[in-house]
């Protein structure tokens, strides 16, 4: 008798059987004919520039952190919300209790400015506006660097 | 006869291994691979309605053996790897993909249990009670084939188009887990099944927790890179995102487990919030078990539909968010309303203890 | 041989496979690929010992999150500086050693001289319960009530610092 876990082992062999099938079946019957122009990564037509492997913004990397840390949070709360029902108000001030501490980081987070993703570039202008004009290209800069 | 009678008694014996574990898996197969294909041509048909066009039209009635057309030709194609690519992470990539979108049906029901001579037979391939837990552990990989087709392809707009979709992803799934939270308090279980049978009569989540539904509807979309969220694909900016640099087949895996995905979701949609294969108040009408089975697997799949209808509406329906609307409202709107739902379905069940 | 034996040899294979295989790869990329096919074995053991929500969590946390985090450190530090990051520093060798003498004698006691059986006082149904989740949130909320709270406040602090120690590292 297979248990319920051996049927999910199965479906994933088939699953990973299926994958293979459906991208190497089609080997047979395509052509290969590389050449260096074909072999060359796209970038609009030109000759490449330098690595590919280009520097990215750092806030990925701490959208990352901050994903981690929420991501162990919903993995504790998860036991806590199974069984909830059996605890009563106990079992509420618990989850309260966690809850606002996990907001509290949260909080923390947005005060810092770590969950605003175009940050302020302050970038200065040649040119003498009215203060009122200075703002908006200012703003405008910011909506620019976005990367 | 005999000898007929002991091959079918062999047959069967197979056939009913665990529960017609073996039907269950190629059935499911089966349909997810015309269901995908299908609903491409849908989606080409809709977006041609939506636009005043009158898409595709040539191959078979009205276009309708266009899919085939489509999977034949990517057949075909040359299967280019740039040379700069990491080979081997450029070929696991689409693997990823395509794996996880399947595997993740092992655990979503499609109707009740139904009776095959004496077994009660579940229309789930696995009915294991974390269910859940499953569908979430196999999204979280998902994102790894988008960062590895990034990394590997060897191209910066594959590069940037990786990182950016898998903050993304990563981004919402933590709101996704709220949302799932508030669900499961609700039913007391992991089991999709358990979840689905708690929601009988009107006692739909979508109408007790209104936000929750929100929240995960709109992580659904992000976690399956649909338009207002595709921005990995970002055409105008990103050429084609992460898979710029794929072709043929490896190209087509992407494409499918996008549309996969699309049908995951919408069944966990179903599961989790529209009551699953349930139909209010049927059993006040006293149709009969075969009758009342087949309306509640016909419910099942108008309501999947429907919500594909959605999917593909809103694709093209709403602009694209920029990259740092998408990330505030991430993590500015959609996880605190995760999070106030969590609150709110604990002091719903306090007051009602439902 | 029973089933459950030949699952438990392959994924303790594929386990030792993948954890040589990270600590020879030149390409910091191929040793996180085989990181999470060693965390995906692991995960596959604690399923076979009936440990459900362990395994999920190596999947959700190790596999899904904290590899992500790794994957984003190794491409934003450029992969070709690998050799020059390591060179010239020989404190930091000598103190990987030390960590890995450290962490291998503390395995290799708990291998020795504890017995697994002793720590788990009750009979095989108290154990396969142990690891549903279920049991484990009816534990949390009775005996490690503090420790469930405290590990709260503890990622409160890991929010704080990580964002401070990645603002201070890298601005």
């Amino acid at each position: 008798m297979l248990t319920e876990f051996g049927k999910i082992f199965i479906f994933i062999l088939v699953a990973i059987l299926f994958t293979i099938i459906a991208i190497y079946a089609a080997k047979l019957i395509r052509p290969s004919r590389p050449t260096k122009e074909k072999l060359d990564v796209y970038e609009c037509g030109e000759n490449i520039e330098g690595t590919p492997w280009v520097k990215f913004n750092i806030r990925f990397y701490v959208v990352a952190l901050i994903f981690l840390i929420f991501d162990v949070e919903v993995v504790l709360l998860f036991p806590w919300a199974l069984t909830y029902q059996d605890y009563g108000i106990y079992g509420f001030l618990v989850g309260i209790i966690f809850l606002v501490v996990l907001g509290l980081g949260m909080a923390y987070e947005w005060r810092k400015g770590d969950l605003e993703w175009a940050r302020p570039t302050p970038k200065k202008v040649d040119v003498k506006f009215e203060k009122k004009n200075l703002l908006q290209t200012n703003s405008q800069i910011n909506v620019e660097s976005e990367n | 006869m005999g000898f007929l009678q002991f091959i079918w008694d062999g047959i069967w014996a197979v056939l009913s291994l665990g529960n017609f574990a073996l039907i269950k898996i190629l059935l499911i197969a089966n349909i997810i691979l015309i269901t995908v294909s299908y609903l491409v041509y849908f989606e080409r048909k809709i977006s041609a309605w939506t636009q005043n066009r009158i898409g595709p039209n040539r191959v078979g009635w009205r276009g309708a053996l266009q899919p085939f057309a489509d999977v034949f030709k990517l057949l075909l194609k040359e299967d280019i790897v740039p040379e700069k690519a990491n080979k081997p992470l450029h070929t696991l990539a689409p693997f990823i993909a395509l794996f996880v979108a399947f595997s993740t049906y092992a655990v979503l029901p499609i109707g009740p249990a139904i009776q095959i001579g004496e077994e009660t037979v579940n229309l789930v391939v696995a009915d294991i009670n974390m269910g859940i837990l499953y569908v979430l552990a196999l999204t979280s990989i998902g994102v790894y084939a988008i960062t590895f087709a990034g990394y590997s392809s060897g191209s910066k707009y594959s590069l940037l188009g990786g990182i950016r979709s898998s903050a993304q992803m990563i981004s919402y799934e933590v709101s996704m887990g709220f949302s799932i939270a508030g669900v499961v308090m609700m039913a007391e279980s992991l089991s999709p099944i358990k979840i689905v049978e708690s929601q009988s009569g009107l006692l739909w989540n979508a109408l007790i927790q209104p936000i929750g539904f929100i929240t995960f509807v709109v992580a659904a979309f992000a976690e399956t890179n649909r338009l207002p969220f595709d921005l990995p694909e970002a055409e105008p900016e990103l050429v084609g995102g992460f898979h710029t640099e794929y072709s043929s087949m490896k190209f087509a895996g992407f494409f499918l487990a996008e549309y996969a995905n699309m049908i995951i979701a919408s069944a966990m949609i179903i599961t989790l919030y529209l009551g699953g294969w349930q139909i209010p108040y049927i059993e006040t009408l006293n149709l009969g078990t075969t009758v009342t089975t087949i309306l509640q697997i016909s419910a099942f799949m108008v309501k999947m539909g429907a919500l594909l209808f959605f999917f593909i509406w809103v694709r093209w329906s709403i602009p694209r968010f920029r990259y740092d609307q998408l990330m505030s409202l991430g993590w500015k709107v959609m996880f605190p309303l995760s999070l106030l739902n969590v609150v709110y379905v604990a002091v719903i069940i306090m007051l009602f203890n439902v | 041989m029973n089933l459950e034996l030949i699952l438990f040899l392959i994924l303790t294979l594929v386990a030792a496979f993948s954890s040589v295989m990270v600590i020879t790869r030149k390409n910091p990329i191929l040793s996180a690929v085989y990181l999470i096919l060693n965390f995906f074995a692991l995960a596959g053991i604690y399923l076979l010992l009936n440990a459900q929500f362990l395994s999920v969590v190596q999947v959700i946390v190790y596999a899904g999150a904290i590899m992500i985090l790794f994957l984003f450190v190794i491409m934003l530090i450029n992969t070709e500086n690998e050799a020059s990051i390591l060179a010239d520093k020989k404190p930091i060798k000598v103190f990987a050693i030390f960590i890995a003498v450290l962490v291998f004698a503390q395995i290799a006691y708990l291998i020795f001289y504890s017995n697994p059986a002793e720590l788990s006082n009750g009979t095989i149904e108290n154990l396969i319960k142990a690891g549903q989740i279920e049991s484990i949130g009816r534990e949390l909320y009775t005996t490690y009530i503090l420790p469930f709270l405290i590990a709260g406040y503890l990622l409160l602090v890991a929010t704080i610092g990580a964002i401070i120690l990645a603002k201070k590292k890298f601005e």
